[in-house]
């Protein structure tokens, strides 16, 4: 049986591949990629403690299915919001999507 | 090591193999690939945590509904589709030092604590409790209806966006 830290520990470093993704990425879909990893992370890390902590009572998955909810939203419209850029820019480079920068 | 530690290493190297892939190619398509797989190493780890449900539906959901979203997006958005570019801006060491220096504040945080696990090896059902626990009384049904009021908003919005100003 392994500890709880095993899952932590895998969890954080799915985690730290998406930081990395969303800040280096120059493509737009790239970074929308990034940000799954980053939420399946958030899952690995609710489910374990579900499973370690409270083994009766499952509230962590529950909310595992709330997180799977928002990202299949924040997925959809994302690659709306990307389909878009490339209509009006041409490109979906997130370098040069500074219309909106002051 | 018996057969959970080594299911759970496996995983483990498929899953932060895979990811990098996604983060690091060129071919945007291969990236997506790649993120599949990824999402079938974080569903077998739900199978390693006793969650059965949640396994399912992350097959359902990330490698057969997002994957294919991702992809789709992909194909719409690449005149260069199959050429490989430069995918990495001037901030990826940055980035490197940031996600390193998250990865070394959760593990020292994560070995310091000690964390309140129940010696209970008993586990419940996960899809009949997750069902109760939603849907019971005095549960999680005012959360559950917002989000599918999230998921209508989402799809409409999805729709308005992604169809143009001019038909």
């Amino acid at each position: 049986m392994i500890a709880v830290h095993h899952y932590i520990f895998l969890s954080a470093a799915l985690f730290a591949v998406g930081i990395y993704g969303v800040i280096a990425r120059r493509n737009a879909v790239g970074v929308l990629m990034s940000i799954e990893l980053m939420l399946n992370a958030v899952n690995i890390n609710l489910l374990a403690f579900a499973r370690y902590v409270t083994p009766t009572t499952l509230t962590g998955q529950v909310f595992a299915v709330f997180v799977i909810t928002v990202a299949a939203a924040e997925v959809a419209v994302g690659l709306a919001l990307v389909i878009n850029v490339y209509r009006n820019m041409d490109h979906i480079n997130v370098d040069d999507i500074n219309l909106m920068k002051w | 090591m018996d057969w959970h530690t080594c299911s759970f290493y496996v995983l483990s190297v498929m899953i932060l193999g895979s990811a990098l892939m996604v983060v690091s190619l060129r071919n945007i398509v291969h990236c997506a690939l790649f993120l599949a797989f990824t999402f079938m190493g974080v569903a077998g780890v739900f199978a390693l945590l006793h969650a059965e449900f949640l396994a399912a539906v992350q097959v359902l959901i990330y490698v057969g509904a997002i994957t294919v979203l991702i992809l789709f997006a992909v194909m719409l958005t690449q005149k260069t589709i199959g050429i490989s570019l430069k995918q990495t801006n001037r901030l990826a060491p940055l980035a490197v030092l940031s996600a390193v220096t998250f990865l070394c504040m959760i593990a020292v945080i994560a070995l310091n604590t000690t964390f309140p696990t129940s010696g209970q090896h008993t586990v419940a059902v996960s899809t009949q409790t997750i069902g109760s626990a939603i849907l019971g009384n005095g549960s999680y049904v005012v959360p559950f209806e917002v989000a599918s009021i999230l998921l209508l908003a989402a799809m409409v919005g999805a729709i308005v966006i992604a169809r143009g100003q001019d038909n």
